[in-house]
């Protein structure tokens, strides 16, 4: 777009790309919000349903669709409340550091070939990282609340979700290993084909390591049974209890963001990302990448598979969380340093041998490698037969 | 502060270590049922020290009582265990009964066993359902209020009310079931027994709630004896005590010929005479599965009871009969009875100077005795895990207050 902008209204370079970046940043903010929504409206449909219940049915009509947007202009008309023993300005910013983190994620997310806010090199890194900095906020949230309730929260929150981030790094990077780059776009190429080429399915440490994920990533943006910075029953709301209104909202659209990102992100790295279970546009003839037409009904497909991999992923998220009760603090730890952790690690080994001893798979013509599909698309050569050794040592690095 | 810091290593180590802090759990808290105040010592995650502050829902009820006749404390009774207002109405009734050495109807008897144990059924529902929600789990909760809801529906059939009945008074109950009851009552019973099994999945043999269950606030024998703990916290700590079948001839006559077993762990085993999953390996006796375990239990027995409630009391063709008068006198004495409800032994006594209005007229709450032990089971756990015993102790406010 900011080439389209230079060339053909020949605007200035700094202001093709921030005009780019704006409507980028929009975009993308745009999908968060709308995702929350959607998502929030879901959740209290599936939970009513799972509580046989019917959940919201008259907002909006039918089905109770408009209730998301309702909560969300009541939240606005609330009054904002500060406890009187706050720190003002950390009180103020903590909502808008989560929700900042979350947002930011996306941008090097990818949700078709090339609808990619900036493509990154070191996507993966790029993602998990900026993830991370979520807990900055929950963490400010609970210490500048002055409420103890708030501050267990932000204690548990601490220990938790930087203990499972470094299961979830060891679980990122074997996809990544495979792959042979950190680019989530070229992750995602990599799984092209039928659904047997998709990693989850590349051989047994990988499908392991995908539960290891599902879990790890549950538990790394607190939701059940993992919730335990916010445990209603203990802490009364953890570390939002002493929010209310839209600095309230934020906190919430970011857990669904964070959520639908670890759920998209679970969908690139061992799910295909957009490629679908069966590879429709190529055996269309749609994927030689000759016409624009054809590439963008392509992408917008690609991105609809996506979309719907990390719906799938997000649901069952709901569906754990109205079914199970919640571990404790201790519980959460030694799930993660006992047995995630060694896990997490063997299974890196695991698919590493893997990949070494048999890197055709175990049926060879299974497996198409993903350069004979869309050959042409990819920067630089793709495919199977790329060397691990090298790879895989630059890995190690920035999983340790 | 820093030059001593310097010199002497003990110090740094009592500076490392982490402050105790003093929180308030209620008394709005999610998780206190109702509106308990639970003051914690806390280091960290750690619960040194719990003292439960009672008295918010104070209202006089048995000054109240002196002031009014027997029958028209009725309705204080129902506000006390207010999730088993059928039993507290039994226990007040049971007690004027005694002291007015008033015999009821044969038909009226299996009427107050039927409702009674229908009563027990829904407070274990709701015991058990917010069970789960303390421990964070939702969908049990509302699982278990559907079904109490169908009770609810049969009592608000049969005297009108769905929490504060007055349905069983002095000299009887006020009125008899209307027609279609009975066929109704036992449609529900052969509907919702299938569902306790769903109960058992979703609670009792979850990996997840026997973790936090299991070996958590132990109460031995002994402490359940020493602290006057009753109904299912003391069963869960194995003694088998049922005031049904151990109490005062009064009432113990009142389940005279209904077969039942009272649901305590002897000689390492629950009574086995339906299907239930097996105690985990980690659980102990007197810890919080086993307290919510004997409540499950318990349901079950109770439909039993409620069954055999069903045939008995459609056997019997005689008059249901009255009540008695609103004025009727007692005579001068007093009279204690414990009859055996949902969360423990209830003890009323009434003093009398002759009038119908009693002199002095007390409650003995179970749930006061039983939360009275929470500061020995929280010692040293977690906060988490405060709920956990709390929730298993199943305390109503109504009733340690009045």
């Amino acid at each position: 777009m900011a080439d389209f902008l230079i060339t053909t209204l020949e605007l200035p370079a700094w202001l093709a790309w921030s005009i780019t970046a704006m409507v980028a940043a929009v975009l993308i903010l745009n999908v968060i919000a709308g995702g929350a929504l959607v998502f929030i409206w879901a959740e209290r449909k599936i939970a009513g349903r799972i509580q046989d219940r019917l959940g919201p049915t008259r907002t909006g009509g039918k089905f109770g669709w408009l209730q998301s947007l309702a909560d969300g202009i009541k939240l606005l008309a609330k009054e904002d409340l500060m406890p009187d023993g706050a720190d003002g300005m950390l009180f103020r910013i903590a909502p808008y550091v989560s929700f900042c983190a979350s947002f930011c994620a996306f941008i090097a997310f990818p949700f078709a070939f090339d609808f990619i806010g900036q493509r990154l090199n070191v996507g993966v890194f790029f993602v998990i990282a900026v993830l991370g900095l979520e807990v900055f906020g929950v963490i400010l949230a609970g210490y500048a609340s002055a409420s103890k309730w708030s501050l267990f929260g932000a204690m548990r929150e601490a220990a938790q979700v930087v203990s499972y981030e470094v299961p979830l790094g060891m679980c990122v990077v074997v996809p990544v290993m495979l792959a042979g780059s950190m680019d989530l776009v070229t992750i995602a190429e990599k799984q092209g084909g039928w659904f047997t080429s998709w990693f989850l399915f590349h051989d047994p440490f990988t499908f392991v390591v995908f539960w290891i994920y599902v879990t790890c990533a549950i538990a790394s943006v607190n939701r059940a049974p993992f919730d335990l910075a916010e445990a209603e029953s203990e802490l009364v709301a953890g570390f939002h209890t002493e929010y209310s209104g839209l600095r309230w909202s934020y906190f919430f659209m970011a857990e669904y963001g964070s959520m639908f990102l670890v759920s998209a992100l679970a969908a690139i790295l061992f799910m295909g990302g957009w490629n679908g279970p069966v590879p429709v546009a190529s055996i269309l003839g749609l994927s030689e990448g000759t016409s624009d037409t054809a590439n963008y009904f392509v992408r917008l497909l690609g991105m609809i598979n996506l979309l719907g991999k990390a719906t799938l992923g997000v649901l069952a998220m709901m569906w754990i969380r109205w079914t199970l009760p919640r571990l404790r603090i201790d519980q959460v730890m030694a799930t993660c340093l006992k047995y995630c952790t060694p896990l997490a690690a063997a299974m890196f080994l695991g698919a590493m041998l893997w990949q070494i001893a048999l890197p055709g798979g175990l049926v060879p013509g299974l497996r198409r490698p993903a350069a004979e599909i869309r050959e042409g698309w990819l920067p630089g050569p793709g495919g199977a037969a790329r060397s691990v050794g090298e790879d895989a040592g630059t890995v190690v690095k920035v999983g340790a | 502060m820093a030059h001593l810091l310097d010199d002497d290593p003990r110090i740094i180590e009592f500076d490392v270590r982490t402050d105790e802090m003093l929180v308030n759990m209620g008394p709005q808290h999610p998780s206190t049922h109702g509106v308990l105040r639970l003051v914690l010592r806390t280091d960290g995650e750690v619960v040194s020290e719990v003292e439960p502050h009672i008295g918010y829902l104070h209202r006089c009820a048995e000054k109240i009582g002196e002031n009014i006749t027997h029958r028209q404390f009725i309705p204080y009774t129902d506000r006390m265990d207010y999730l088993a207002a059928m039993n507290m109405n039994l226990g007040w009734a049971l007690a004027v009964e005694k002291l007015m050495k008033y015999q009821v109807s044969e038909r009226a008897r299996h009427l107050r066993v039927l409702i009674a144990e229908l009563n027990r059924i829904a407070s274990h529902l709701v015991g058990m359902g917010a069970y789960g929600l303390d421990l964070g789990t939702f969908s049990p909760f509302l699982y278990a209020f559907r079904e109490r809801e169908k009770i609810l529906d049969l009592f608000e059939e049969a005297c009108g009310a769905r929490l504060t009945y007055s349905y069983i008074t002095v000299g009887g109950l006020t009125a008899d079931l209307p027609t279609g009851w009975l066929q109704r009552c036992e449609s529900f019973l052969e509907q919702f027994e299938p569902i306790i099994q769903e109960y058992h999945a979703l609670l009792t043999t979850n990996a997840i709630f026997v973790k936090r269950t299991a070996n958590i606030g132990v109460m031995s024998r002994e402490l359940a004896i020493d602290y006057g703990c009753s109904g299912p916290v003391l069963r869960g700590s194995g003694v088998d005590q049922d005031m049904r079948r151990d109490g005062e001839a009064i009432y113990t006559a009142m389940y005279e010929g209904y077969a039942f077993e009272v649901a305590v762990m002897k000689d390492g085993h629950y009574p086995r005479d339906h299907d239930y999953p097996a105690v985990p390996a980690d659980a102990v006796l007197g810890d919080c599965w086993h307290r919510f375990f004997v409540r499950m239990l318990e349901v079950v027995q109770s439909m039993d009871l409620v069954r055999q409630a069903i045939d008995r009391y459609s056997a019997c063709k005689g008059p249901l009969g009255d009540p008695v008068k609103l004025t009727e006198k007692m005579p001068a004495g007093d009279a204690y009875l414990e009859t055996e409800c949902p969360k423990g032994q209830m003890g009323f006594y009434i003093v009398s100077d002759g009038s119908a209005i009693p002199w002095r007229a007390r409650a003995r709450s179970s749930s006061f005795s039983n939360l009275a032990v929470t500061h020995e089971l929280c010692r040293g756990c977690l906060i988490a895990d405060v709920p956990a015993i709390v929730g298993s102790l199943d305390v109503v406010m109504g009733e340690i207050d009045r």
